[in-house]
């Protein structure tokens, strides 16, 4: 057996977490979950009260479990069965919090060294020296969290958490609000300490453009459940529920009726509400008459002045614009198709066709850009 | 000036003070987190000197220490002596009247530390003891000074409780406030008067001390 393979199931974290939680004048609210993640960077994403917080909390022992059972490795932290229940300073699981949690009385220096009390002195101080420099903030020791910018501070929270030599690593939205070259920085510096320790570590997010920068393996979770897991593509280019879909940014959810299949093409007519517009869409499991829900991007819509010929397109939509609406270089377009549909454009585009309120436009959509979601 | 009975104040807010922060502290701490669902019946006890007529507290304190009581026996027992109308039956009565002074500021500012940064502590591996000492007192600072303050100067100025466990014997349970009492039964309004302004300036010195602390005039540690 390749040493290595051993090496990586050693290291899984496998969790199966059942969760009651009750809150006044509100249903109670179910994690019901079951999870697999293998050294690397895996990342949970879903919409906010998905339950992602508590699932993470469960993992690191802040929360306790109904039922269920946490492993990494060999070592098992909590089993229900066997009433196996390692108290969260004894699991080796760091936890970034997306509020980072940095002791403000403490410099730089004595946060990082907080969880290194069982090291020597000197073994102390070199791994401190470590972790800064891996994380680029070496120069920070004596300053306490209130005098260092936001993006220090992330890097101080992950250094703290990391130099424990920690079994798993679990962030909760720890890059939020910071901009992007600033996190794919932070990233590449978390990727590059993670190529030689190898282990698993738990992202989460409900930010799509992290999804995309990080993504090696997605779980999409939504109500305490997991919804699909795999590769970032196939989890959040096709989701499955509309929740989901909101949060992946499928900006146009319409509902409509199936009309009629088409099994020897793959595709089926959907007729939006109560409108004449029709849609061919990838075929789901329906019926003709049935309802469905349709989700699509704003940015897979093109727009065209005239009515486009010669396209492979199977979708091309009669409509009106009812507003533009400018969001830094991005423009949202509004078009009355009988329903409204979102449309992603660019201002180029809008000087180059003069686009205005008013105006009759074509849309076009490709038939796999229609996803059907529950 | 009766210096005897200042510095016997002095003494006994002192120790009250010390032994309060003592017992205060796990008291506070576990008022603070536990999630018992009885906690609000220990909230009561700890607030109840507040409400309660000092004389009502001292009674029951004295009738406790007395040589039949439970308190004066197991003293006796121990010590060879009765605990009522002596300095440490002052001290132990004090502490039960002065409490509410020290826990509740303690309970509010060990509430007000940000509970992720006590999550974080034991993410990091450690132990709730440890967390309380590296995280939750330094963060507390300001409501530990307003604790050890505000019983200093309510022991200080305490009078029923006093008279009742201690009554008046120079040098031993003779406090301020009792000289101050004195003074004016016999009619000696001047010396009266400068007690009572020493015992003025003191609470007001103590009190500023506890504003200041809370309204961050200075702190231990750069603000945010």
């Amino acid at each position: 057996m390749d040493p290595l393979d051993g090496e990586v199931k050693s290291a899984m974290l496998t969790a199966l977490i059942r969760k009651e939680l009750r809150k006044a004048g509100a249903a109670p609210f179910i994690l019901d979950i079951s999870i697999e993640v293998p050294p690397g960077i895996t990342i949970l994403f879903g919409p906010s009260g998905a339950g992602k917080s508590t699932l993470l909390d469960c993992i690191a022992g802040l929360a306790l479990p109904d039922e269920g059972r946490i492993v990494v490795g060999g070592a098992v932290l909590f089993d229900s069965a066997s009433a196996a229940n390692l108290p969260a300073q004894k699991r080796r699981i760091a936890y970034v919090f997306q509020t980072l949690a940095l002791f403000p009385h403490l410099t730089v220096e004595e946060n990082v060294a907080y969880g290194l009390t069982h090291l020597q002195a000197d073994e102390r101080a070199k791994r401190i020296a470590e972790i800064l420099n891996a994380f680029r903030v070496e120069k920070l020791y004596k300053q306490k969290p209130g005098e260092i910018s936001g993006g220090e501070k992330q890097r101080i929270a992950l250094a703290r958490s990391l130099v424990t030599d920690p079994c798993v690593l679990l962030l909760d939205e720890p890059l939020t609000g910071l901009d992007a070259e600033l996190k794919s920085a932070i990233v590449d510096d978390l990727r590059s300490w993670n190529a030689a320790k190898r282990i698993p570590i738990l992202y989460v997010t409900h930010s799509r453009e992290e999804v995309d920068a990080l993504g090696e393996r997605v779980i999409a979770i939504d109500y305490g459940r997991v919804v699909t897991a795999g590769a970032p593509m196939d989890v959040l280019d096709a989701p499955r529920r509309k929740r989901l879909a909101q949060a992946a940014g499928f900006e146009n959810l319409l509902d409509g009726t199936v009309l009629d299949l088409r099994e020897a093409d793959g595709v089926m007519r959907v007729r939006l509400g109560a409108t004449a517009c029709e849609l061919e869409v990838p075929l789901g499991y329906a019926a003709a008459g049935d309802r469905v829900r349709v989700a699509i991007r704003a940015g897979d819509i093109l727009l065209a002045t005239e009515h486009p010929r010669g396209l492979s397109a199977r979708n091309v939509i009669e409509g009106r614009i009812s507003s533009l609406e400018s969001r830094g270089t991005m423009v949202i377009a509004r078009v009355d198709c009988g329903v409204t549909l979102a449309v992603h454009i660019t201002p180029g585009a809008v000087r180059a066709l003069e686009l205005a309120a008013g105006r009759k436009v074509w849309l076009v959509l490709k038939t796999h850009s229609c996803h059907l979601v529950e | 000036m009766n210096m005897e009975a200042l510095f016997l104040s002095l003494r006994l807010a002192c120790c009250v003070s010390a032994i309060l922060l003592v017992i205060g502290m796990p008291v506070a701490y576990w008022l603070a987190y536990s999630n018992w669902r009885g906690k609000f019946l220990l909230e009561s006890v700890v607030a109840l000197p507040l409400v309660l007529p000092p004389t009502v507290l001292g009674f029951y304190a004295l009738v406790a220490m007395g040589p039949r009581g439970p308190l004066g026996k197991l003293w006796s027992a121990l010590f060879g002596h009765g605990l009522a109308f002596t300095f440490s039956g002052l001290i132990l009565a004090s502490v039960l009247y002065s409490f509410p002074f020290a826990v509740q500021p303690l309970i509010a500012s060990f509430e007000s530390v940000d509970r992720k940064l006590l999550d974080a502590s034991a993410v990091l591996g450690a132990g709730s003891l440890r967390t309380f000492w590296r995280v939750i007192l330094p963060l507390s600072l300001p409501g530990v000074v307003t604790a050890i303050v505000l019983s200093f100067a309510h022991t200080l100025g305490e009078f029923g409780v006093v008279l009742m466990v201690g009554g008046n014997l120079a040098g031993v349970t003779r406090t301020v406030s009792i000289d101050i009492y004195d003074h004016v039964q016999s009619l000696e309004y001047g010396q009266a008067n400068r007690m009572a302004l020493v015992l003025l300036v003191i609470s007001f010195g103590v009190l500023s001390v506890v504003y200041a602390v809370n309204r961050r005039v200075w702190t231990p540690w750069t603000a945010k």
